[in-house]
């Protein structure tokens, strides 16, 4: 089992974490909804579940519940520039299509 | 793949269900757009990295209008069809605009609604309409920068405007195809962004110094809700008028005539600026300019050379700050904290005086140019959704003071104009006649004085008031106005707790013209209305002293004798005539000389009622009660 996250996108996330004053690390995980089936949560942790699975990469905590871990395994987390427009990008291995903007996915 | 962004615990949004809102501070000289991406507010750049959009807008004949940089390149060349500083036109008439005591270089036209046009080749176009292309230009950057359609925008407006020029700037947002969430006063969103409104209360003071305005605000946090208290300024003072007397400072050291050329002059005063914002960092600048005999002059400015030549600009915003901290009925030691806004605030100096002033350090932390779109951001973001409800800050107004009417058909305001709602008011009123058991509350709406100018609202009765003397009975009528602009008012006698009420839609079925209408008309007659009211006061005297005087002669009229009574009759048949006029002044004498007719009359009923209470009673028992 293995989560990482890009130099780049770890930076943004402690900057994030700084500016944000408060939270212990960055939760990762998929709920099922969406055109394509599942979608990626992206949210900033402030009190961990225990049965969360605890990921260490570049500095920063990475959050995950047991059930999304089955369809992040191996997925690097990146930050990304596209023209004036920047973010979060998962690079999933496991997914198998994703919905035309890519914001919901299958495996 | 889309590009995804850091959500709250919890507060993750559904794919395609992501809301993007945006703050704009839509500026005199500049304009900016900012939104909330990962927990952080910031203000968007464009392509370029540049944040500031000069709020300048270009049109050309037969091609699509040009904004900011390229539209300002064109301003010298072209001054008739480049629009510049437009938000000082915004929801004006022909007739303020000329008021403004400029040269402006624009051929002005004014058509039969109000609202005044600007001649362009490429057709007359509105404050709104220029606005609008600003507008789309941050819109457009927006979209491409959060990739996606924007689901609500707030837009900043200066504390100090009216209700027209509010209406005129969401209208801009609507022309742009803009969703406007809510406008927010430029103070308040600058308060907004440092987080003031997480406290529960506390009094703000926000000085604004820009490039060519000054505003100073005062505001009071209650509850979650700004208030603005007073606000000040001076819409000719700013950071151009602190580089012009370093440009004529530089001009008298280098020996440079005045009647010096516009490019020379343009030329002097960029080196003038630069010069400022260097001794902001350093002690003293190095200043080269060419001089009219072509030698280049060089020199030297230091801080405290530039400190002399400022003090007296920053003491005149200081001036303004105590009138205005007065008018707020405050003094500095009441005001919690300080928030700087506008470029010129960057100079130390200027820190340093308002710092002295207030005896609290500025805060200086975000960007004084960014920090009003930040706060607009951090607002757009609650209200498009994407925070709990319980965090959102309800900051509307209403548009138009709500009264009702009082004898003489005069109105009285209970919640004035530009009240944040919710608000709760309430005032107590009494009867006008002797045994008056009931009372008719006329519920209206407007600026003017008299009800007949005013908007009719809703009318209800209060019945059931016990029997008294006029002036006894105590009626508290209280205004609420919740969230939504729904009011509901409650009129309760005191003593006896009957109670009435009546719920209205201020806003039902008056549009935005109308509304600005009624705002007009009360500027436009305002010294009539003073006249009226003045009129109207008297004549409601008048009637209540000569229905005492006709009371008090049926009761002990023998106590006078025919000379006396003639005098009487004709000072009251004096003013009744009187009292129909339009003189409220010779109102006001008859009542006086009515006055002076029953004086002795009033002391004779006094002895006899003292009499009629002692009769029968020993002294001794109210000397010493047993």
């Amino acid at each position: 089992m293995s989560i990482t996250m890009t130099e780049k996108a770890a930076e943004r996330v402690k900057s994030f974490l700084t500016n944000r004053g408060k939270g212990t690390g960055l939760r990762l995980g998929v709920k099922t909804t969406g055109c394509s089936g599942m979608a990626y949560v992206l949210e900033f942790v402030d009190a961990a579940d225990p049965a969360d699975a605890v990921f260490e990469t570049q500095g920063v905590k990475i959050f995950i519940d047991p059930k999304s871990l089955i369809y992040l395994d191996g997925t690097e987390l990146d930050f990304a520039k596209e023209g004036l427009n920047e973010g979060f990008k998962f690079n999933n291995p496991n997914v198998k299509a994703t919905c035309g903007c890519g914001e919901s996915f299958n495996v | 793949m889309a590009l995804l962004q850091i959500s709250e615990p919890g507060q993750s949004t559904k794919p395609h269900e992501r809301r993007l809102a945006v703050g704009i501070d839509l500026g005199t000289t500049n304009s900016l757009v900012a939104a909330l991406r990962s927990g952080i507010a910031e203000t968007l750049p464009d392509e370029s990295g540049k944040h500031l959009l000069p709020s300048i807008v270009h049109y050309r004949a037969a091609a699509e209008p040009l904004v900011g940089e390229q539209a300002k390149r064109l301003a010298v060349s072209d001054p008739l069809n480049t629009i510049i500083s437009v938000k000082r036109f915004m929801g004006r008439g022909l007739a303020d605009v000329k008021h403004l005591g400029r040269q402006l270089p624009y051929e002005f036209t004014q058509t039969d609604t109000a609202m005044m046009r600007i001649r362009t080749v490429d057709g007359e176009k509105s404050p709104i309409e220029v606005s609008a292309e600003i507008l789309r230009a941050l819109r457009q950057r927006a979209e491409v920068t959060l990739g996606g359609e924007l689901n609500g925008v707030v837009i900043t407006v200066p504390a100090y405007f009216d209700e027209a020029q509010r209406q005129a700037t969401k209208d801009a947002g609507k022309l742009a195809g803009l969703k406007v969430l809510r406008l927010l006063n430029e103070p308040t969103a600058a308060a907004v962004a440092y987080g003031l409104d997480k406290a529960t209360e506390g009094v703000i003071a926000v000085y604004d110094l820009g490039g060519g305005t000054f505003d100073i605000s005062i505001l009071r946090l209650n509850k979650g809700v700004f208030e603005v208290m007073a606000t000040g300024g001076d819409t000719a003072l700013g950071g151009d008028d602190f580089d012009r007397l370093i440009a004529e400072w530089i001009m008298h050291q280098a020996g440079i005539a005045n009647e010096s050329g516009h490019a020379q002059l343009r030329q002097l005063l960029q080196t003038a600026c630069a010069a400022k914002e260097a001794l902001s960092q350093q002690t003293s600048v190095d200043i080269s300019v060419a001089t009219d005999s072509g030698i280049r002059w060089q020199g030297m400015l230091t801080r405290e050379q530039l400190h002399t030549l400022v003090d007296p600009l920053i003491q005149k915003t200081l001036a303004t700050c105590r009138r205005t901290l007065r008018d707020a009925q405050i003094d500095t030691s009441a005001v919690q904290a300080v928030v700087m806004v506008g470029g010129s605030t960057r100079m130390v100096r200027v820190r340093e005086k308002i710092g002295e002033f207030f005896g609290a350090s500025p805060m200086v932390d975000i960007d004084p140019d960014k920090v009003v779109a930040v706060g607009a951001a951090i607002q757009a973001d609650i209200l498009v959704g994407n925070k709990p409800d319980d965090e959102m800050l309800l900051l509307d107004v209403i548009p138009l003071s709500l009264g009702l009417e009082t004898m003489g058909g005069l109105a009285e305001k209970i919640v004035p104009r530009n009240t944040t709602i919710p608000v709760a008011r309430a005032q107590e009123f009494t009867t006008f006649k002797d045994g008056q058991t009931a009372m008719t509350i006329h519920v209206v709406q407007g600026e003017r004085e008299l009800v007949s100018d005013c908007r009719s609202l809703a009318r209800f009765s209060l019945h059931g008031i016990p029997p008294m003397v006029a002036g006894a009975a105590r009626i508290r009528v209280s205004f609420q106005v919740d969230a939504d602009g729904l009011l509901s008012v409650t009129a309760r006698e005191q003593t006896t707790g009957v109670e009435s009420h009546v719920q209205v839609k201020p806003s039902y079925g008056l549009t935005d013209a109308e509304i600005e209408q009624m705002l007009r008309d009360s500027m436009q007659h305002a010294q009539d209305d003073v006249a009226a009211r003045t009129l109207r006061e008297e004549q409601v005297e008048a009637d209540r002293v000569m229905e005492a005087v006709n009371a008090a002669l049926a009761v002990d009229g023998e106590l006078l004798s025919v000379d006396e009574r003639r005098n009487i009759d004709q000072a009251l048949g004096n003013l009744q005539q009187l009292g129909k006029g339009t003189n409220a002044r010779a109102i006001k004498t008859g009542i006086e000389q009515l006055d002076k007719a029953t004086q002795q009359f009033a002391a004779r009923r006094m002895d006899r009622s003292v009499k009629q209470a002692l009769a029968g009673h020993n002294l001794n028992e109210f000397i010493n009660p047993k």
